[in-house]
């Protein structure tokens, strides 16, 4: 207001007034602005193709995403032919060929997600709207995995999920551009279940220590079924906020509960901490109806076992894989990641690498970037090779079905990497089930739908 | 009624064809892309209606995120269960935002000053614990609510099946993605400006303005302040369901961190970078804040070595070290940075610097014909 207080002439009004009227006279032709340039969202024109890499670099589950950083980085030399070539040599069948995609060179943009839906969200939309990713992959989070895969059918971006471990993921909330590689809450359940029968015995009291969104949710319910079906009783489940930080609220409730197995729901930092707080609480030296007290941690990976330290000794949990397995992929990845890093890869990094690789071999057989037809190529896909043994990429709901580990926190580690043993490998014709039992719609891949 | 005088409307129609043009004179900064844009609008708004009651009245609500999530939440539900057009969306999360702030307002206005602040956060805050953890069969906790394609929606079934595919907000059938929805947004943030351009010019603006410099003269001159505060604070809350509504219009998903303390704080802070009291500043403000969230957070050191390639080396490396710490998960440093500056140096947020500047201008050219004019004109004592 007060700016244009005094000083107006006739010039300036009509200057400004000139500005304006070619402003909004351009403006509007910013809408059909790469209408025709391309048929479907992104199309990469030029020699490259960028990735969308959306990772949780704070918040609870950072280390996760700092590691899944460093994958996507290590996939994207491998495929554009740099460093050792990591697991491009042993995927069968492949149609990788060390020269990008295509012949495009792959390159990324990043974005910080936060561990929160929301931002997750405005991300995924940033790196589509303005740096022009084809796909988007990423996440440690299954409430960010739901939130960017619902955006990406939206827009026509194909979305490859990183570390989420819901069964919403590719049960109630599954979409038709979004694809899974990591196991679920359901299968971690049917693996751990007999593991728990035969170590605790029939007759047992749980309680369950739950975090407050979808991923939480659903493994809740899946330990649930699983352990009643021994004849366990549960005797309660709380929830807790993510990134809570301090659990000692939840946890003493638990001591006078009558509880003899605390069920820890959580993962990351989260886990960490409220693993770390009920050694602390005494409970793993307790008795409780005659029993010794026991904690179990469904979902398990290296990082928060290391995050953990002895505290995890002899605990039970399971996982998607784990970089000791002995498999020519496995091998192979440990080697490579290894020798870039220094440390050999979570299950996080490596279920990563393995979507970045699993995206451009679709690409690749599909001989096009458009995305109903890579798609198409992904769905059904049987491969091996990538460390989890024979892998198919079910075209019912885009979830990944393979192998799985029980793992037990190890009680001589041999060094700071060396946290888990491996107690059983569980069949994938074991952990396959009905896609059908969690409903949802994935809908259509076609048209693809044009973004902005 | 419509009756402006020559500088309000100068100053509409400039904020009109420069918000209009923004994904022109934006591109240099890399900004132009339609959800960034969007989001300048829909903060803007919440801004703007946050002056109203801050800058106008004076008082601080430290809580007005809960009134964004409440428009949010309403805006989605509405998607849910009546239709996907936008503007019964927009409607209901306005009316619902609306009376949550008069109940909110009604107890907090009970009290002023700082314990007025803390019962708007107090407010708040219990609200997002509610959405967080309580309330999750309506709010769907931190997973955020989302569209199915189960939803009812019992108006669209009215007239038909449901499109396929994922579900997506429509104006009248149109989509909203993109720059259409850019220019959606835009024309309620005008719109919003131009109702707050008129409240500021009214009696009832006259009013507010009076409450703030010394509410206990107005009510010894014979006037109930309390209606009039509790307008402001209705009225600032609508807008912030508003820019809600918007804010689930352009992207389907209401999550409760945006109801969190730190929302609510970030609306406090755009206001007062921007000028508390001033009309433009707050969008400013706004705009600036969601650009470094946005743009400065996703600068990685590659880019920083590309930026700083023209150095010898070493120093190049140095510079990318030093400059990292500020971008990247940094951008709260440089934004913090920022704040300190201006508050220290243009205690009037940005509106007064541009102020002092045109200031500076206006003496340079006026000064050797006529310098009788330079003299500060008197202002009345507040």
């Amino acid at each position: 207001m007060t700016l244009l207080k005094r000083g107006l002439s006739r010039r300036r009004v009509l200057q400004t007034g000139m500005a304006g009227i070619i402003g909004s006279g351009v403006a509007p032709l910013m809408f059909t602005k790469g209408a025709w340039a391309q048929e479907f969202c992104n199309n990469p024109t030029g020699d490259t193709v960028t990735f969308g890499l959306n990772l949780p670099l704070t918040g609870a589950y950072a280390e996760e995403g700092a590691d899944e950083q460093k994958a996507y980085e290590l996939a994207v030399k491998h495929l554009n032919g740099e460093g050792d070539g990591g697991l491009i040599g042993v995927l069968t069948p492949t149609a990788l060929k060390g020269n990008g995609i295509l012949g495009k060179k792959v390159a990324f943009v990043t974005s910080d997600s936060q561990t929160k839906s929301d931002v997750a969200r405005a991300g995924a939309t940033r790196m589509i709207e303005r740096d022009g990713a084809i796909m988007v992959t990423g996440g440690s989070s299954s409430g960010e995995a739901i939130a960017v895969q619902g955006l990406c059918q939206e827009l026509g971006v194909i979305f490859m999920a990183g570390l989420t471990h819901s069964n919403d993921t590719t049960g109630k909330d599954k979409r038709r551009y979004g694809f899974r590689h990591f196991f679920n809450a359901y299968q971690s359940g049917i693996g751990l279940g007999p593991v728990l029968g035969q170590e605790y015995g029939k007759d047992r009291r749980a309680y369950h220590l739950t975090a407050d969104y979808t991923w939480g949710w659903t493994q809740e319910e899946s330990m649930k079924a699983a352990t009643e079906a021994l004849g366990w009783q549960t005797v309660e489940a709380v929830r807790t906020p993510l990134g809570a930080g301090d659990f000692s609220q939840f946890l003493t409730p638990v001591l006078n509960s009558g509880a003899d197995v605390l069920i820890l729901n959580h993962y990351g930092n989260d886990m960490v901490n409220s693993l770390t707080q009920a050694v602390q609480f005494g409970m793993r030296d307790r008795q409780a109806n005659g029993k010794d007290f026991q904690i179990v941690v469904p979902l398990f990976s290296e990082l928060m076992a290391k995050g953990a330290g002895a505290n995890i000794k002899g605990i039970f949990g399971t996982s998607n894989w784990h970089w000791n397995l002995q498999d020519p992929g496995t091998v192979a990845f440990t080697k490579s990641f290894g020798a870039a890093y220094g440390a050999p890869p979570s299950q996080a990094a490596h279920t990563a690498y393995v979507q970045a690789l699993l995206y451009a071999d679709a690409v690749e057989r599909a001989g096009t970037f458009y995305p109903p037809e890579v798609i198409k190529a992904l769905e059904g896909h049987e491969f091996d090779g990538m460390g989890n043994g024979p892998t198919l990429y079910r075209a019912e709901d885009h979830q990944c079905m393979k192998n799985i580990l029980v793992v037990q926190g190890n009680d001589n580690p041999t060094s700071e990497y060396d946290v888990l043993n491996v107690v059983q490998e569980v069949q994938r014709d074991v952990v396959t089930y009905d896609p059908a039992i969690f409903g949802g719609d994935l809908g259509p891949a076609e048209p693809a739908p044009l973004c902005a | 009624m419509l009756a402006m005088s020559r500088n309000d409307l100068l100053l509409f129609l400039g904020f009109t064809i420069a918000v209009l043009a923004m994904p022109i004179w934006l591109q240099p900064f890399g900004a132009a892309y339609p959800d960034l844009l969007q989001r300048f609008m829909i903060f803007g708004i919440f801004a703007v209606g946050f002056n109203i009651l801050f800058g106008l009245t004076g008082y601080l609500s430290f809580g007005h995120a809960a009134f964004f999530g409440v428009g949010s939440y309403a805006a989605v539900w509405s998607f849910k269960l009546l239709s996907l057009d936008a503007i019964p969306a927009m409607i209901f999360a306005v009316v619902v935002s609306g009376l949550f702030a008069l109940a909110i307002g009604f107890v907090s206005l009970r009290r002023s000053g700082i314990y007025f602040s803390i019962l708007t956060l107090a407010f708040a805050q219990m609200s997002y614990n509610l959405a967080y953890s309580v309330l999750t069969p309506i709010t769907n906790g931190e997973t955020g609510l989302q569209l199915t394609l189960g939803d009812p929606r019992h108006f669209d079934r009215l007239f038909g099946e449901a499109m396929p595919g994922q579900p997506v907000p429509t104006l009248l059938g149109q989509s909203l993605g993109g720059f259409t929805g850019f220019y959606f947004c835009a024309g309620f943030l005008i719109l919003a400006f131009f109702i707050a351009q008129r409240i500021t010019g009214s009696p009832f603006g006259m009013m507010l303005k009076g409450i703030k410099s010394n509410q206990t003269r107005m009510n010894y001159t014979g006037f109930n302040t309390k209606p009039y505060t509790l307008a402001a604070f209705v009225i600032s809350g609508m807008y912030a369901g508003l820019a809600g509504a918007l804010l689930a219009v352009t992207d389907p998903l209401a999550g409760a961190e945006r109801m969190q303390w730190t929302a609510s704080g970030e609306v406090v802070l755009m206001t007062i970078l921007g000028g508390a009291g001033t009309l433009v500043g707050p969008v400013i403000g706004a705009w600036l804040i969601k650009y470094f969230e946005n743009i400065f957070s996703a600068i990685n050191e590659t880019i920083l070595a590309r930026f700083w390639d023209f150095l010898p080396d070493g120093a190049d490396h140095f510079a990318v070290v030093v400059s990292s710490k500020f971008v990247g998960e940094g951008w709260f440093l440089t934004l913090g940075l920022v704040f300190v500056l201006i508050v220290v140096f243009l205690p009037g947020g940005i509106m007064e610097g541009v102020r002092r500047i045109a200031h500076l201008f206006d003496r340079k050219r006026s000064s050797p014909t006529n310098p009788g004019k330079t003299a500060p004109h008197p202002q009345p004592a507040e």
